[in-house]
């Protein structure tokens, strides 16, 4: 059980107005079985006792999948080992190593303070149509329509996305596109979501546009820093359902 | 018994269950209650804290019934309450397995698993309900498990002999709780829910005896707001975090659940409080929170500790591979014990029996608090990519937390703070004692008795959120005029004034502590007091301790920054202080409790085998407990607990 000392270069800034800068801390004596959010409480609670504010960041669960928690850490959301930022280990660093902690960026997030960024554009996208329109108490027997394993099975990958925002933090274009695509597909993909289809990926596109969000270049990015394994085949996936849709449209069937 | 004497109430508010047979007993409540015309819901204002399992989808069915909806979470995201990172799976009645469910069977399981301490009528509705969650949740999209021919797929959890749980891998709360997000924006985009985000509730607003509105805190401009409604759905989760310890998010808290008990919501049951046998064990003081390890894993891992204490210590000074250590010299202990539950006993038996295994020095992490959780037969009957299919995601996550691969070595784990079942005292209506709040989910009592078995928490919460309070909301809703009471009713301003108040004290002491530090004090009492084995000495010692951490609080706390704008320490200060407000009546309940059953285990209590020794006779009721001040014993108020379907008995697992 080793302890590590290192450097810390830290985004901060008080509210959306104030001026941003990076500062510099020393985190020492930092267990590596200690997780990043954790080694940041420590020296928060360091900066507390010395009578100064403590850096800013969002987190909740700890364990991964309530995507509340972000950083960009040496400019890759979540640290670039696949995983979020609170089941990132400091054992993945070497004593010595200086850690630059950015928030996620993008004009769709606006900051809020420190680290802590507002990502309720998102939600917004799932508002516009990510969701099966049924009235609660309306369902037929869950054995009814059988779903063939392998889809419901590609239905899951994609809907395990956790909403965090690591795909738009990573994309140069600050694109959603990784986000968007995986609650359509998810929602296509499965017999329940065929009626809204059309109606799905149009409204959800152009939320996405309207909330700011970039084009998609197809870089891939986002699926590198995704922590979740949500691939890029969603936004393949995404572009043929949004060009029927388009087609649908202006025809004037809505399939 | 007690060197404490509490004052006992005879009044009980009446638990309003309907007459007759209890498989009529919805029905007929249904059949009978009141309604409200669909033009008519839009005047009623229903204001409902909290967005999990049960808050989002109560909010998402009320919006779509007509009312108007105003909601309140303080994450970023309805998306992201706790309710997310529930592994395992939901149960139902489906029996889609041909393997002999039923709902009575489902009720039966469920009254036995929580050692008979829970209100009949109210687990029956749920069992009766189970069915019809899955129906809702599949027509939403939830990706569940699936079999080849494209139906359902089932596993066992504890406590019962049959395969009823649906699930999706290991993210069975994600999905159900994604299931209620989109439902939830749905309406938010329709315009029936208007949704406030990072907003935190700090009190109740009671205006003549009723629940009115509720004042909160937006965590991003620290401004003090009030918002008046004709009710409020309090959805707020539990309070395993008294424990600081817990695998609950850092921001569950106790706050607004202590807040309507100090406004007039009796307390229920307090002292029945889950600890989960499989969680990763601690490693550090630095250590923030414990990671849950789902128990379906318990269907294909054995639980072991070594049989001799030399082999146990050669493994904790890491002399030993727990792979190296020879089957005869494995006490696969719960098997031994309970043969026909084996692994799969229930919560509370599974961490007792990990707690006596460390206590007789067999423990094997490096603290000595651990056992193992072991696949290597389950990997040499099905295979590896078989196991991965049914728990890759766990497994990763072991993997990523402890750096050690499960595949190859056992988990090692360990019981830790996980839910609790009791919560505020709520009817058959969910109506709490004060006229007008509501309350769902975990945040109330009603359900799970002493004890609640895996895979029932999000059929409760979503029982009570899509089926239950729909039904029930009317019976409160159609006594009273639609927006009689507004903000401008002084009661708010008073409200507002303490919550202002109660904060600038907070700040103004400039201690020397911070508020996990105090945090991290009153978990560690908690957890050595009042934990898997209590006494009456341990539980009067954390009651003579308890008020001297709350003093210390009050008088060295330090909350750097200010009021307005994000402060996070601010944040933690008010929530620390809740916890301490509300241990005191958590211990008060345990001491009270001359008895042993579930998760409350009382050491004087036991029978000859070391299983808990129920008292029936005494203590076949809820404990309700009514707040009388800051410096008063609360007054134990207690309702009966009958069963008549159910025959009372030793519930054995063996």
């Amino acid at each position: 059980m080793a302890n590590l000392n290192l450097t810390l270069k830290v985004w901060r800034q008080e509210n959306a107005q104030a001026q941003g800068r990076i500062e510099t801390y020393k985190a020492t004596g930092i267990p590596e079985e200690a997780s990043f959010l954790e080694m940041l409480d420590i020296v928060n609670e360091g900066l507390v006792h010395e009578g100064k504010e403590p850096i800013h960041f969002d987190h909740d669960c700890r364990e991964g999948i309530c995507g509340m928690c972000s950083l960009t850490i040496n400019g890759v959301p979540h640290g670039g080992k696949h995983v979020t930022t609170c089941q990132l280990h400091m054992r993945q660093f070497k004593d010595g190593d200086t850690i630059w902690i950015e928030p996620f960026r993008a004009k769709a997030f606006p900051l809020l303070r420190d680290l802590m960024v507002d990502r309720s554009a998102l939600d917004k996208i799932i508002a516009a149509g990510g969701f099966v329109d049924i009235r609660t108490g309306s369902a037929p027997n869950a054995n009814n329509v059988p779903v063939r394993k392998k889809t419901a099975d590609a239905a899951f990958d994609a809907a395990a996305c956790i909403g965090c925002g690591a795909c738009v933090a990573s994309c140069k274009n600050s694109s959603a596109m990784l986000f968007t695509s995986a609650k359509a597909a998810h929602l296509n993909l499965l017999p329940q979501g065929q009626p809204e289809k059309n109606k799905r990926v149009l409204a959800m596109v152009r939320q996405m546009d309207a909330m700011g969000f970039g084009n998609c270049t197809n870089q891939y990015e986002c699926e590198a820093a995704c922590p979740k394994g949500i691939t890029v085949d969603n936004i393949a996936k995404l572009n043929r359902d949004y060009m029927i849709a388009c087609a649908s449209e202006a025809v004037g069937v809505f399939s | 018994m007690n060197d404490i004497q509490f004052p006992v109430s005879d009044y009980m508010p009446s638990s309003c269950i309907p007459e007759g047979p209890i498989e009529q007993k919805w029905t007929k409540y249904k059949r009978e209650a009141k309604l409200i015309n669909p033009n008519n819901r839009r005047k009623y204002t229903v204001l409902i804290v909290g967005t999990g399992l049960a808050g989002g989808s109560a909010a998402a069915t009320l919006a779509e019934l007509g009312y108007n909806v105003k909601c309140f979470c303080y994450q970023d995201s309805p998306r992201r309450a706790h309710s997310i990172a529930a592994q395992g799976g939901i149960n139902a009645a489906h029996n889609y397995q041909n393997d002999g469910d039923s709902v009575y069977r489902l009720f039966y399981d469920t009254v036995k698993g929580g050692d008979f301490r829970a209100r009949e009528a109210n687990v029956y509705r749920l069992a009766e309900v189970s069915a019809n969650i899955i129906n809702q949740c599949v027509a939403q999209g939830v990706p569940f498990g699936r079999e080849y021919g494209g139906l359902l797929d089932n596993r066992s959890f504890g406590g019962a002999q049959l395969k009823r749980t649906f699930y999706s891998r290991g993210q069975t709360g994600q999905q159900l709780l994604l299931g209620a997000y989109q439902a939830m924006e749905k309406e938010i985009g329709k315009g029936h829910i208007e949704m406030h985000p990072r907003t935190e509730m700090m009190d109740l607003v009671v205006v003549d005896g009723h629940a009115k509105g509720i004042v909160v805190r937006d965590l991003v401009t620290g401004e003090i707001k009030s918002y008046a409604g004709d009710t409020v759905l309090l959805a707020t989760g539990g309070y395993g975090r008294v424990f600081y310890l817990s695998t609950n998010a850092m921001g569950c808290n106790v706050g607004a659940a202590c807040a309507c008990w100090k406004k007039g919501a009796y307390f229920a049951n307090p002292c029945f409080t889950q600890i989960h046998p499989t969680c990763i064990p601690v490693k550090g003081d630095y250590q923030s929170k414990l990671t849950l390890m789902s128990e379906s894993l318990r269907n294909d891992g054995r639980i072991w500790v070594p049989k001799s204490r030399e082999v146990a210590e050669k493994i904790r000074k890491g002399q030993m591979k727990p792979s190296d250590v020879a089957e005869g010299d494995r006490d696969y202990y719960l098997e031994r014990k309970y043969p026909s539950f084996g692994n799969l006993a229930p919560r509370d038996i599974s961490s007792r029996a990990a707690k006596e295994a460390c206590d007789d020095e067999r423990g094997v992490a490096v603290t000595g608090r651990g056992v193992f959780l072991d696949f290597k037969d389950a990997i040499a009957r099905m295979g590896k990519e078989w196991i991965d299919g049914q728990y890759g995601n766990l497994f990763d996550m072991y993997e990523e937390i402890t750096d050690v691969d499960p595949h190859e070595q056992p988990m090692m784990i360990y019981p830790a703070s996980h839910y609790t079942m009791g919560g505020l005292w709520v009817d058959y209506n969910l109506q709490s004692s004060i006229p007008g709040l509501h309350v769902l989910g975990e945040a109330n009592f009603s359900d799970h008795g002493a004890n609640r078995l895996g895979a029932s928490a999000l059929m409760q919460g979503l029982s009570d959120g899509y089926f239950v309070i729909s039904s029930t909301l009317p019976t409160y809703l159609t006594t009273i005029k639609p927006g009689s009471v507004t903000t401008a009713a002084p009661e708010f301003k008073e409200a507002e004034d303490a919550v202002k108040a109660r904060i600038q004290k907070m700040m103004d002491v400039k201690g020397t502590k911070t508020p996990d530090e105090i945090h991290r004090e009153l978990g560690k009492l908690i957890w050595e007091d009042v934990g898997m084995g209590r006494t009456k000495e341990s539980l009067m010692d954390a009651i003579e301790k308890i008020p001297a951490i709350r003093e210390e609080f009050w008088n060295n706390v330090k909350i750097v920054g200010s009021t307005e704008g994000i402060n996070a320490e601010l944040e933690k200060a008010w929530r620390v202080a809740a916890f301490l407000d509300f241990a005191q009546v958590l211990c008060y309940d345990a001491l009270a409790r001359e008895e042993s059953c579930g998760a409350h285990f009382r050491l004087e209590h036991q029978l000859d085998d070391g299983e808990a020794k129920r008292d029936d006779e005494h203590f076949a009721y809820v404990a309700c407990w009514e707040y009388k001040g800051a410096d008063q014993l609360p007054v134990l108020h207690k309702e009966p607990l009958t069963f008549e379907n159910v025959h009372l008995a030793i519930r054995s697992y063996k």
